[in-house]
């Protein structure tokens, strides 16, 4: 554009014609940018977690009244969470393995906050699915931990991959004990 | 331009899909009259009105849930809980309203500038199906935030169709998918709301393509003779409808920012109850002239074909008006019947906001057999008796005074420019 009205000569003479013509399209062009990105906002903006959505963002959840060797599944923010009760046998094969080949090596100390509460995100970090273990009656991996029946992710009684495809160990979600037995998620 | 294209990229494509050499064609040195006024910006602002309406349409569609328990707490979703939903919402709102204001406006100008006279007819004739699927797209729109006015307004509007004889019943019923207006009508509504707008984009397309045939008529309402007589599409026209589109905004930021409700009715929201009819039901104010010709006449069928002859009659006018002069520039009675009518059409809809009893129902029925006393009695016989004052001999002649020649600075740098 600039460049065109330059040449275009006989209706600019003055060098100084040239900087004022050159300003105005600075300037419209700038506030049609700026003019485009806040129309854009709105647009693309209402498509993130509207407020409602986001009110659920955290959950409180009471953990006492799950027994040794049980597990439950609570819902947070429509995903699975898996609290689980570990026998002291799960704790110690948590803890006595060599963590230096793991695909994802991560002590045992940095997935829990008591060591009896395993909290972790219920959902495979390959493509999603949530894997089987929960139940009683559902195989739990060549680890005695998880196994996701998708594409056979094998996961430790700490959640950890271990065998399978799967790149990560399972997300532990943020969480806090509001007292000895009531966690709050989120 | 030249430079643009060289580049080989450009070429490659040009050649195998002429497209740029096309848009060049039609939207830069695409030649216009010389001598188009203001009211030549609502065409280009009606297609961005549709564009607005489409964008923040579909993402409304994203919130949205069609079904009758659900529809109204799905708005109010909007309103509450969606990031910027209370915008999107009230731009579409308020946006249909900017629409209706500006494809009024555009409607008037060709009228008075005898547009619809040949050889543009079919030209008109899209227009008017534009204007008519408008209306139906709005209409089903209005039903889908499931208020009182919502529901009720679906209940009067499509209950005009029982007027029909053998076949009215049968068509009702075919429209609700039920007894009454109820969730099948809803979902079926909400499918075609979002339907509609695609198809008056494709009429758009059509109309646009007979407007390029024959070029926009002006002001004095007589054909470009040659360059003398045109101006290159850009930059002139691009400019102007720029200029016209920033005003266009403010008001229409006006309406989003400051008065969202003016145009709408409390009772909309009260959540639709099929038990109980608002005391007074009025449809949204781009209705309201056609809703008066309906109240006018005191028999069901006759006040239906009344209120859809009202625009049906215009597909007539190039018949209608017997004047071979377009522009109502040089016809001094047209002129002066022209304004009578647009006076006409407002208190038509100002009759049609208030409730039909004492002097309105007196005042309507007057208004409404002038309506089409308009078109009927005075168009043709203008076109008769009227004497018209002479048109000048060509575009340029009054603009340039009698030169007929571009003036050299402006027509050089231009042609050096595209």
């Amino acid at each position: 554009m600039t460049d065109s009205t330059s040449a275009a000569g006989p209706t600019c003479v003055h060098g100084e014609d040239e900087t004022r013509r050159d300003f105005l399209y600075l300037a419209t062009g700038a506030m049609t940018a700026i003019g485009a990105a806040a129309i854009a906002w709105p647009l693309v903006q209402n498509m993130n977690p509207s407020a409602d959505v986001l009110a659920l963002s955290s959950i409180e959840f009471d953990l006492s009244p799950i027994e040794v060797g049980q597990s439950v599944t609570v819902s947070w923010r429509g995903k699975p969470v898996f609290a689980r009760h570990r026998t002291p046998e799960e704790i110690t094969a948590a803890n006595d393995v060599d963590i230096k080949n793991f695909r994802d090596p991560e002590p045992d100390s940095d997935r829990v906050q008591k060591p009896e509460w395993l909290i972790m995100v219920g959902i495979c970090t390959h493509l999603g699915c949530i894997p089987l273990g929960q139940k009683s009656g559902e195989p739990k991996g060549n680890f005695d931990g998880w196994f996701c029946p998708c594409h056979g992710s094998h996961y430790d009684t700490s959640g950890r991959i271990r065998v399978g495809p799967a790149p990560r160990n399972l997300d532990v979600p943020e969480y806090v004990f509001l007292s000895d037995t009531v966690i709050k998620i989120g | 331009m030249e430079k643009f294209m060289q580049n080989p990229i450009v070429q490659w494509v040009e050649y195998r899909l002429p497209v740029f050499a096309f848009m060049n064609h039609q939207l830069v040195d695409y030649p216009t009259p010389r001598n188009l006024n203001y009211w030549w910006n609502f065409g280009s602002l009606a297609g961005i009105a549709l564009v607005i309406q489409i964008v923040t349409g579909i993402v409304l569609a994203f919130h949205y849930t069609p079904q009758a328990d659900l529809a109204f707490a799905s708005v109010e979703h909007i309103m509450r809980n969606v990031n910027y939903g209370w915008l999107l919402r009230y731009v579409h709102s308020n946006g249909a309203s900017m629409f209706f204001i500006v494809v009024f406006i555009h409607l008037f100008r060709g009228m008075y500038y005898g547009s619809y006279k040949a050889p543009r007819e079919i030209l008109w004739w899209l227009g008017l199906v534009i204007l008519l699927m408008m209306m139906a797209t709005a209409f089903m729109g209005y039903v889908l935030p499931w208020g009182q006015m919502s529901y009720w307004g679906a209940t009067v509007i499509t209950n005009m169709f029982t007027a029909f004889p053998l076949v009215g019943d049968w068509l009702t019923t075919l429209l609700w998918g039920g007894f009454v207006v109820g969730n099948p009508t809803l979902n079926r509504f909400f499918s075609l709301h979002y339907l509609l707008p695609f198809m008056i984009v494709g009429v758009v397309v059509v109309h646009l393509w007979a407007l390029h045939v024959h070029k926009s008529n002006n002001p004095l309402g007589i054909d470009m003779k040659g360059p003398q007589d045109s101006l290159p599409f850009h930059p002139y026209y691009t400019i102007k409808d720029m200029y016209g589109l920033g005003i266009f905004l403010l008001v229409f930021a006006y309406l989003v920012f400051f008065a969202p409700n003016m145009l709408g009715e409390a009772d909309n929201y009260i959540p639709a109850n099929p038990l109980v009819t608002p005391p007074h039901i009025v449809p949204e104010w781009y209705f309201l002239p056609f809703y008066s010709i309906l109240r006018a006449i005191p028999d069901k069928l006759l006040g239906v074909i009344g209120m859809f002859g009202a625009t049906m009659i215009l597909f007539a006018l190039p018949w209608l008006d017997t004047s071979k002069v377009r522009s109502a520039k040089f016809r001094p009675i047209f002129k002066q019947f022209f304004w009578l009518f647009v006076l006409d059409v407002l208190v038509l809809g100002w009759v049609g906001k208030n409730p039909p009893e004492g002097m309105f129902i007196i005042i309507g029925r007057v208004a409404s057999v002038y309506y089409f006393a308009h078109f009927l009695v005075i168009l043709p016989l203008l076109g008769k008796f009227e004497k018209t004052c002479p048109l000048p001999e060509s575009i340029g002649t009054p603009v340039l005074g009698g030169g007929g020649e571009m003036p050299s600075g402006a027509a050089a740098a231009k042609r050096e420019k595209s």
